[in-house]
């Protein structure tokens, strides 16, 4: 179904003629099967927010231990899929941000002293307000080259962290300014921090595509030039949304070191993070807020009960991508969605009489 | 001065190797817009399909240059085969105004790969058995001592890149190429399989990328893990030298292998993070590339 824009034209009337009896319009957003997976959903989260109180003893840090790396994966695939999925910007360079995220909150933490969950959303600020000069080499690219770019410029920053002494160099360093908070506190801490870092991800997506500025998005992934012919800004949107992947990237990644307490060059600039991200999105389904979610699910899964066979489950991993790109471009949400109608996140608007 | 000249000299000799790398990707996207993000990874299962080669022959051929030469004979049809068969199985179902699902799936391609080696041939770096054609060198007049194979390689990327110059601008099969590039629609109305020809244009790639692999494999080591490099000097030279013009990647290649020389000698550990900026500053100051030409 095409997004339609409802927006009342103003048009003047021919004093003569009566104003027509009209039929009473309204434009609704919500389905059935949103309002119940949003109901779900604030259980869900209800019930994950009172884990520490109510997980068994034995269980419980491994347990908030698993979440922090699987919401790390999630928050840094929905990203890319805002990157790629709606912006049209098909980058295999996130992992930039990711690494850029970490080292900041690793700065700030251990060397200006500021407190390490505090040293998150900062690490995030940072690596957002570098995409921005990054931007400018970046956007010369399009398309293809643009992927490979950004990967290049990914691999300017870990070789350049990887020669600087101070973070430990090429080996990497340590988060020592979480030693002296006890074991437990910290846990939980990272827990939570972890599941707000999800919702938020979640939240921000769906109410920035349900905006108006959303719909600008849409219609720059749709047909750029005829965006551009219709008033829309395409640069600064495409600026905007590069910005804002680049600030989620950096959140995971300072997120995700906080629960790793160590960090080396090679495992914060990883192109495999990008790699992961773009075969959950495919997977689950490109373009949909559903997708990463489906997608991450579909990782956890996997990761839980293959990765002890190491080389073959990513193998596996590259095989099943192409296979949905090439058989299933929607994904497994959009396979779900032509089958049943189900929208858990509609962006759309419609008209009923 | 002399340290001049031999780090300029070093620099084209590996620049020349890049060129190799390149020309493949250059002739992938010129033809049909394809950025083929598992460059580096087939460059690296040639070199692995060297290695079994050799291996296979090794108790039936003695001499291990003649083994070479047979490896290659081998080696370059059956690239030539796989990259046909892959674009007409695969590939062409990808392509599209959407750069997504070619991404994705040579990505995927990439990964499949690297994971593959790892299997088959574990993590170790490898090299090509050359029976000392590695270590031999000559003279250069001016006292300059380069190595015979880097100056082959050399010698072979100019050729290469003449060869495709040639076959783009003066045979039937190259002008199907132009035309498939310029407008497949129009070009299909006028009798051309788009289909199979860019199916041609991927196992031409394929075997200038098979061909590539095992001679990096013959001038240092490979191992799994060293296709996304090898990806981003393809990547670099290209953009460099600008797009549509393959005297223009050969350029770029040789450029990259120059300054990322002049960076190995100011410190080891900055040479292909000098690279990677020099890319980075022409695509700032000049996004068209060094030579861009439309064909």
């Amino acid at each position: 179904m095409p997004h339609a824009a409802v927006e009342p034209m103003p048009v003047a009337a021919p004093a003569e003629v009566q104003p027509r009896e009209r039929a009473p319009v309204r434009v609704t957003r919500g389905t059935r099967t949103s309002a119940a997976a949003l109901a779900a959903g604030v259980a869900l989260v209800a019930a994950a927010a009172t884990l520490p109180w109510w997980a068994p003893a034995e269980h419980a840090s491994s347990w908030m231990h698993n979440f922090v790396e699987i919401a790390c994966y999630f928050v840094f695939a929905m990203m890319w899929n805002l990157l790629a999925g709606y912006g049209g910007m098909v980058s295999i360079g996130q992992q930039a941000y990711f690494g850029l995220g970490g080292y900041a909150m690793l700065v700030l933490a251990n060397g200006a002293g500021v407190n390490p969950f505090l040293a998150v959303p900062l690490g995030a600020l940072v690596a957002a307000a570098i995409s921005v000069p990054v931007s400018f080499v970046a956007f010369r690219l399009a398309g293809g080259y643009f992927a490979i770019g950004t990967w290049v410029i990914a691999e300017v920053f870990r070789l350049g962290v990887a020669n600087v002494s101070a973070v430990g160099g090429g080996s990497g360093t340590s988060l020592t300014a979480l030693r002296g908070i006890e074991k437990a506190t910290r846990e939980t801490a990272t827990y939570g921090l972890a599941l707000a870092c999800a919702v938020a991800a979640i939240a921000a997506v769906y109410l920035f595509l349900r905006s108006k500025r959303g719909l600008a998005l849409l219609a720059i992934r749709d047909n750029e030039v005829a965006a551009e012919s219709q008033g829309i800004d395409v640069h600064g949107m495409k600026l905007a949304v590069y910005v804002v992947a680049a600030l989620g990237a950096g959140l995971a990644g300072a997120l995700y070191f906080v629960g790793n307490l160590r960090i080396s060059p090679d495992a914060a600039f990883s192109v495999n993070w990008t790699a992961f991200a773009i075969f959950m999105v495919v997977i689950g389904g490109i373009g949909r807020i559903e997708g990463p979610i489906v997608g991450a699910l579909v990782f956890w899964a996997l990761n839980k009960f293959l990765s002890d066979y190491g080389t073959w489950y990513l193998l596996g991993l590259g095989l099943l991508a192409i296979v949905t790109t090439l058989f299933f471009r929607q994904g497994l949400w959009g396979w779900v969605q032509q089958r049943w109608g189900w929208s858990l996140f509609p962006t759309q608007r419609r008209l009923e009489t | 001065m002399r340290a001049a000249v031999d780090i300029l000299v070093q620099g084209l000799l590996l620049g020349g190797l890049y060129a190799l790398f390149a020309l493949g990707q250059s002739l992938m996207f010129g033809v049909m817009r394809l950025t083929n993000t598992a460059q580096g990874d087939f460059i690296v299962l040639g070199a692995f399909g060297a290695i079994a080669a050799l291996v296979a022959l090794g108790p039936l051929v003695p001499a291990p240059q003649l083994a070479l030469v047979l490896a290659g004979l081998l080696l370059l049809p059956a690239a030539f085969g796989a990259g046909y068969a892959l674009q007409r199985g695969v590939l062409n179902g990808t392509l599209g105004r959407d750069p997504l699902p070619s991404l994705v799936v040579t990505f995927g391609l990439s990964i499949v790969i690297q994971n593959a080696l790892l299997e088959l041939f574990s993590a170790d770096p490898r090299s090509i058995e050359t029976g000392g054609l590695n270590t031999a060198s000559v003279t250069l007049p001016g006292g300059i001592t380069v190595g015979l194979l880097p100056l082959a390689i050399f010698v072979l990327a100019v050729a290469a890149t003449a060869g495709l110059q040639w076959l783009f601008g003066s045979t039937a099969l190259g002008r199907s190429f132009r035309a498939v590039s310029d407008d497949r629609e129009i070009a299909e109305l006028m009798g051309l399989d788009a289909k199979k020809v860019y199916g041609l244009a991927t196992a031409i790639a394929f075997v200038l990328i098979a061909a590539a692999g095992m001679l990096q494999g013959m001038r240092t080591t490979v191992s799994p893990a060293d296709g996304p490099v090898l990806l981003l000097f393809a990547f670099e030279a290209v953009i460099i030298g600008g797009m549509g013009s393959f005297w223009g990647t050969l350029a770029g290649a040789l450029l990259l292998g120059v300054t990322q020389q002049i960076g190995f000698r100011l410190d080891p550990g900055w040479g292909i993070w000098f690279g990677h900026l020099v890319f980075l500053a022409v695509l700032v100051l000049r996004p068209q590339g060094l030579f861009p030409k439309t064909r």
